[in-house]
């Protein structure tokens, strides 16, 4: 899959891998502090591979670090955990029973002791029975106990997204559920280097984080990721293609999808600005504002429903903050207020042709 | 690989094969040529495979009646259940069903000795592992093959796939793509049977994996405080996805996790066990309220058709329990024992059945998919459709091209 790749890449030079992570208040700054960009090559590896190698890291890194769910001890059904059990052993990577309720809040508990519990949920449409936890106990720890108590070493990681045929319960996209709950971070990669760097952040922040990973390119997507440990800063957004008429937002799998609609677009004359997102809560508006300002346009594009999707949070915002400086409504191409469909996966998605379509309509206007 | 080593060598896993030997016991008496034309009205006195084990209620009686009419439709039920989910299988492999896929090869007996037991009346909910249970509801292979493939003629119109049959009139509550979730919809369900006196009762069916989430112990609490008809079925294959029950369960007794609850284990492989249990749960329930019933069995396929079901269990676990416990050879048996039928008479079915389900595949390929419109409908009610806006957010489409 041919992302492109502007991305910065960012070395952490922390030395040991450890950073204090109950006591910070704040992760973007001092993650920023302490990370050098720097440019380095490494093994082509596939998404689930990237993953791999990050939790490899996080457990070699850190005895504090666990990693659980269903069937991890075995690798996972997406091989994302394969030969953690053997080399970190079974103390450390271990299945849990079929209960996510169960999962979610042992991770905060084990969290709360000052560990990092990286706990899996083996697909996103299976993250509802641990809503309870995720919102009512995880996110609001902290913030209710005076920052006595705090759960900032779980990360919940997930598969979400369409993957072709998935159909109702191993398709649907969750995020914008998450990113309405203070106190958790919510974060999507794009790619296998994203991935890495992404997801050790996000085991190192000294927040609860939920890291949903695009199922549809754990092996589809491919690219360079560096082999050593380096981290990407949260809350971050990266622009990955400039551009000067339309601003373009997404994340995860969509991407690539947007991706190809530029190239599109460009053939018309059209130059689009492409943002990854990359953390949708806490979300960095300022990027965002910025190429909305210059570009006068915005269209957002996710898999999930439209109604109440993260692209509604987006739109308001940038209208609060630009009113003035666009020149046409923001367009949101996302999936359909219906059930994740079927057969009708193809109409249900928001493909290339219907982001080139709103693209031209909104530069249009 | 460790893994594989630990499963053979754990308890539960010698615990997988008991004799099918035990399945011939049956009155000495009885022992008398019939022909393949046998009378219906003969009895034929049957003994289970092993004795039930109860939890705070009686235990049924080990010998169950039947007719030769009866075992002879078993064997074709159980034989038509196989071949179906082997063409599923194909079908799959093929790419021709999409989406998510759990075959049930293996616990037929379940599914027919339930049947056997009870009414269309009585209410059946269940997860995703729902084909057979579907067909034993009296869908057509025709529904099933069309659903699979997502296609018009399918029981829920080509919008559900394999995790979501339904058959309302049939009283086939579905379906159920979340593992556990259905337990406290069943409990509504015989709420709803109490509570219009119609002498009915539930039963919601759950694996081994599904019995170690919260809500089924919501669940359980509910029925039993309002004495609700529900037959909590936790049909126990030993593996919740890839973990092997040991691993996940610190009590794997699962007929006795009830605590308050009664509970009942019944060897699931012999489908004359199931249907004493059944019945047994039946009359205990309109009578005291819910009963557990573990239905000891076994898929030989894998968790779903991205497992190869090979990696968390040896393949001589595998062949084991296929040779000392499968529901079919242990109904083929008896019938031999009691001179019902030829092995080529037996055969001769199973050929049948296999031109049945051939038959409706291809039935089931020339339904055509499903209009685009009904994408959106049946998210609400008539007049509550969804809308889509177009690129112009200004159209509002229902049929997009």
């Amino acid at each position: 899959m041919g992302l492109r790749r502007f991305g910065r890449l960012v070395k952490w030079v922390g030395g040991n891998g450890r950073r204090p992570f109950s006591t910070s208040s704040s992760s973007s700054s001092s993650c920023d502090e302490m990370m050098v960009q720097q440019i380095a090559s490494g093994k082509s590896l596939n998404l689930y591979s990237a993953i791999n190698q990050a939790l490899h890291i996080a457990l070699e890194t850190d005895p504090r670090t666990y990693v659980f769910g269903e069937d991890v001890s075995f690798g996972g059904v997406f091989r994302c955990t394969t030969g953690l059990a053997d080399q970190f052993g079974k103390q450390r990577v271990f299945n849990t029973p079929l209960c996510e309720q169960g999962i979610v809040g042992f991770g905060i508990g084990l969290a709360a002791m000052g560990n990092r519990a990286v706990a899996e949920i083996q697909f996103a449409d299976y993250i509802f029975p641990a809503f309870d936890q995720i919102v009512n106990e995880a996110a609001k720890f902290r913030y209710r106990s005076g920052n006595q108590f705090n759960c900032g070493g779980l990360t919940i990681r997930s598969p979400y997204g369409a993957v072709g045929h998935g159909g109702h319960y191993h398709s649907q996209s969750p995020e914008a559920f998450f990113c309405h709950a203070p106190g958790i971070k919510v974060v999507i990669p794009r790619s296998p280097r994203q991935a890495k760097g992404l997801l050790l952040s996000c085991i190192r922040d000294p927040n609860p984080v939920v890291f949903f990973e695009p199922k549809w390119l754990y092996r589809l997507s491919v690219e360079e990721v560096p082999e050593h440990d380096y981290m990407l800063p949260l809350s971050e957004a990266e622009i990955i293609q400039e551009g000067n008429d339309i601003t373009l937002v997404g994340w995860g799998a969509q991407l690539s999808i947007m991706e190809q609609a530029c190239k599109d677009a460009e053939k018309d004359g059209i130059s689009c600005e492409l943002i990854d997102l990359r953390t949708l809560l806490p979300w960095d508006k300022e990027t965002v504002e910025a190429s909305v300002r210059k570009t006068g346009r915005l269209l957002i594009s996710h898999e999930a429903p439209v109604t109440g999707g993260f692209g509604a949070e987006i739109s308001a915002s940038i209208v609060e903050r630009c009113f003035l400086r666009l020149e046409a409504p923001v367009a949101r191409v996302c999936g359909l207020d219906t059930p994740f469909p079927l057969v009708f996966e193809p109409f249900y998605m928001p493909n290339k042709n219907k982001i080139l379509d709103a693209i031209k309509s909104t530069v249009n206007y | 690989m460790a893994l594989s080593r630990l499963a053979s060598s754990s308890s539960s896993g010698s615990n997988l094969l008991k004799p099918l030997t035990s399945a011939l016991s049956f009155t000495p008496s009885l022992r008398r040529p019939i022909s393949s034309a046998a009378d219906d009205s003969t009895t034929l006195t049957i003994e289970t495979s092993i004795p039930f084990t109860s939890h705070r209620c009686d235990v049924p009686s080990r010998t169950v009646e039947t007719t030769p009419k009866e075992l002879m439709t078993f064997f074709r039920d159980m034989a038509l259940m196989r071949r179906m989910e082997i063409a599923a299988d194909s079908l799959y492999k093929a790419k021709l069903i999409r989406g998510f896929c759990h075959l049930y090869d293996g616990q037929e007996a379940v599914a027919i000795g339930m049947e056997a037991a009870i009414t269309k009346k009585d209410c059946i909910i269940t997860a995703y592992r729902d084909h057979c249970t579907f067909l034993g509801r009296g869908g057509t292979l025709l529904q099933i093959f069309s659903e699979l493939m997502g296609r018009q003629g399918g029981c829920s119109k080509g919008k559900g796939g394999s995790m979501h049959f339904y058959k309302k009139d049939a009283g086939f509550y579905g379906g159920h793509g979340i593992v556990g979730a259905q337990v406290p919809l069943g409990c509504g369900l015989a709420f709803g049977q109490k509570y219009s006196k119609d002498e009915t009762v539930t039963f919601a069916l759950y694996g081994d994996g599904a019995a170690n989430q919260g809500q089924l112990f919501e669940a359980l609490n509910i029925s039993a405080l309002w004495d609700l008809p529900a037959i909590l079925v936790c049909e126990n294959n030993h593996y919740g996805m890839g973990t092997a029950e040991w691993r996940a369960a610190k009590s794997p007794s699962y007929y006795k996790r009830g605590d308050y609850v009664p509970g009942l284990k019944v060897d699931g492989m012999d489908v004359f066990a199931v249907k004493q249990a059944c019945k047994f749960a039946k009359e205990h329930a309109l009578k005291n309220g819910p009963i557990i019933l573990e239905m000891d069995t076994y898929r030989y396929h894998g968790h779903s058709m991205s497992d190869p079901g090979s990696t968390y269990r040896t393949r001589d676990e595998i062949s084991g329990v296929r040779q000392e416990r499968d529901p079919i050879e242990r109904i083929r048996k008896l019938i031999f024992a009691h001179d019902l039928a030829t092995e080529k008479e037996l055969k001769d079915i199973e050929k049948e059945v296999r031109k049945e389900v051939d038959e409706a595949i291809a039935k089931a390929k020339e339904s055509p998919m499903p209009e685009p419109s009904e994408l959106f409908t049946n998210i609400y009610v008539k007049g509550y459709a969804a809308e889509s806006f177009g690129a112009d957010r200004k159209e509002v489409r229902t049929v997009l091209p």
